[in-house]
């Protein structure tokens, strides 16, 4: 028992001792007057050695914090007591924040980089003329299928899903938007629809999917799908180019008819102090040498026009991940439902859960 | 001793109880009667008990929680019997109450591993001719799997009503011309009742909403009202129904506590 104690203590000192130790060594590195400059991004979400190379170049040092829920990244920035100077939301979050009043508007003269975007990429319906945005990444919601249980290009569209060849095959992300949504789109409906009655018809029509579903499932639909679990998985691309990395019978389609577009945006939140740094690095991460390393890091799509002609040709002509103009022109972004219209969508989406 | 140590010694109590259990309880009755738009309102309720919706899933809830809690007792109660009969009994305790300090997420990834298409359950199915059967997300392996994470809460209780048992009754009992089996159902199924009470009563209430054991294992093919409650806090951010739905299990608690209690005073004044 004395011994237990002594080991139990003893572990207890070792980590406060090396957590204090930690912290000297931040402290060492960080806040060093004007020249830093407080990135609150995702994780592992950024090439750390642009991180670097930005310092070497500009003398200023980056802090990079991260969050994993849009969500959380909202209520760290509306409490205050943060001084983030770049954060990267969602579309709707853009939307959200905007609305609650949490972003600063860019200062388009102090931009140098905003030609080398893609036009399908700007002027968004979450944010107009990007008055408050400029976009990192960018991805969609398609189909992952193995090619050991699907026969390769014969799952083009959101329809065949329903078919009675994959019963029990189908593994769905767990979320209310994306499955309402392809529903919404497979019926040829937009996927911001609020008429209540074709909301509806898109829950009725999920619950005739209800016999093809394996499981819905949310993160571990990844391992899942790397371990032949299922044949086919509804997700979206940033996740499908991470479970094709691991495993190479993976195939990702985004269907003809429309799907959703999701992107990724630079904000600059109420908290910011350093607004020199931040332009210098909004314009430095949109040099198209730099965005096209940090897309070859990441692994998810770039707007950046520039940027992408400096990729490999293999990724350039991947249509899984950059699909032709015409796809991309039907891909329809989410915008920011009212309380009571996200609470349909829910109420509907866990009815047909309970179906399933 | 005087009154003011007394009072120091029952203040953490108070502190305590006040802090981590009256407010909770009085924040989620609270919440309970707003909607999304912060008015007051009994329209959750209304929701509540008014669609179909939480009504079959409130079924569905009390239907797995039942099923769970039988099947854990039915594990429970012979094993705690035979381990309280070995010779070495602190130590096989032991080894029951190991698996509790594992985290339950990770006993979850665990079972994946072992329920998964090319897991250690199929690989041995295999070996007998059986060929990969689907095991991951179906009712039965929900269920099984939260018996099991359930187990050690449901056999620790027993054990000691168990132990408690002097062992000069069993001796009266078999001097008396009682078979074992009339031991059994006479003496030790009685005096060990309350255990039984109080481990169904620990499994009962966390089975009712075990949202991510429905989620990982059962794949969401379960529906509890842990997964609506989840819903509710983390994606609609309607706190006001999500607390509705927490009023009802609390009050669900009340009810099993007091169903399980009354019969015990009974019993009490019997003896």
């Amino acid at each position: 028992m004395k011994k237990l104690f002594a080991i139990i203590i003893g572990i207890f000192i070792i980590c406060i001792g090396l957590a204090y130790g930690s912290q000297q060594l931040q402290k060492s590195t960080g806040d060093t007057g004007n020249k830093v400059l407080n990135l609150y991004n995702w994780g592992d979400y950024i090439d750390p050695a642009l991180l670097s190379k930005f310092q070497k170049q500009t003398g200023i040092h980056v802090n990079l914090e991260t969050f994993d829920s849009n969500e959380a990244m909202f209520t760290k920035i509306q409490q205050g007591g943060t001084s983030y100077d770049l954060t990267v939301p969602s579309e709707y979050m853009v939307e959200k924040m905007k609305r609650s009043h949490l972003l600063v508007p860019l200062d388009k003269s102090k931009l140098t980089g905003l030609n080398h975007y893609g036009s399908s990429f700007m002027n968004k319906s979450f944010d107009p003329k990007n008055k408050y945005s400029i976009p990192y990444f960018w991805g969609t919601l398609g189909i992952i299928y193995n090619d050991k249980m699907v026969k390769p290009g014969s799952l083009l569209h959101w329809n065949q899903l329903w078919s009675k060849k994959y019963r029990d095959d189908i593994m769905l992300v767990d979320s209310a938007r994306d499955t309402m949504g392809f529903s919404l789109i497979s019926m040829g409906k937009s996927v911001n629809t609020t008429n209540s009655n074709t909301l509806l018809a898109a829950r009725n029509k999920l619950v005739k999917l209800a016999p093809n579903v394996k499981a819905i499932v949310a993160d571990e639909i990844k391992m899942y799908m790397a371990q032949d679990e299922a044949a086919i998985a509804v997700d979206w691309s940033g996740e499908a180019s991470e479970m094709m990395g691991n495993n190479s019978h993976l195939h990702y389609v985004v269907p003809t008819e429309g799907s959703n577009m999701w992107f990724d945006n630079w904000v600059i939140p109420k908290t910011a102090k350093h607004y020199k740094a931040i332009y210098e690095f909004l314009n430095f991460m949109s040099e198209p040498k730099n965005a096209a390393q940090n897309a070859q890091y990441v692994g998810y799509s770039t707007p950046n026009i520039s940027a992408l002609k400096l990729l490999p040709k293999s990724v350039q002509n991947d249509k899984q991940f950059y699909p032709t103009q015409k796809v991309i022109d039907r891909l329809e972004v989410y915008s920011d439902l009212s309380p009571a219209k996200v609470q349909q969508y829910n109420d509907l989406y866990l009815e047909f859960k309970m179906h399933h | 001793m005087t009154k003011q140590l007394k009072a120091l010694f029952y203040t953490p109590y108070f502190v305590w109880l006040g802090l981590f259990v009256i407010a909770p309880v009085g924040l989620i009755v609270y919440y309970s009667f707003f909607n999304i738009n912060h008015q007051l309102t009994l329209a959750n309720y209304q929701t509540f008990f008014g669609s179909g919706t939480y009504l079959i899933m409130t079924a569905n809830s009390v239907l797995y929680a039942f099923l769970i809690t039988l099947i854990a007792l039915l594990i429970s109660y012979p094993m705690a019997y035979y381990i309280s009969k070995l010779k070495h009994r602190d130590f096989w305790i032991l080894l029951v109450i190991l698996p509790t300090w594992i985290n339950l997420l990770l006993k979850a990834y665990a079972f994946i591993g072992l329920l998964s298409q090319d897991g250690l359950v199929n690989k041995c199915f295999e070996l007998f001719g059986f060929g990969p059967q689907q095991i991951l997300f179906t009712n039965t392996s929900f269920i099984l799997v939260a018996a099991y994470i359930e187990i050690p809460f449901m056999i620790l209780p027993i054990y000691n009503s168990l132990t408690d048992i002097s062992s000069s009754y069993i001796r009266a009992s078999h001097d008396l011309g009682a078979t074992t089996w009339q031991t059994i159902q006479k003496i030790i199924i009685p005096m060990t009742l309350p255990g039984v009470k109080s481990g169904v009563q620990i499994v009962f209430i966390p089975s009712l909403s075990l949202f991510m054991l429905s989620r990982l294992i059962g794949g969401n093919k379960v529906i509890t009202l842990g997964t609506a409650v989840e819903e509710h806090f983390l994606t609609t951010m309607n706190w006001g129904m999500g607390s509705t739905i927490g009023v009802v299990l609390i009050i669900s608690m009340v009810v099993v506590m007091a169903l399980t209690n009354t019969k015990k005073k009974r019993r009490q004044t019997i003896w």
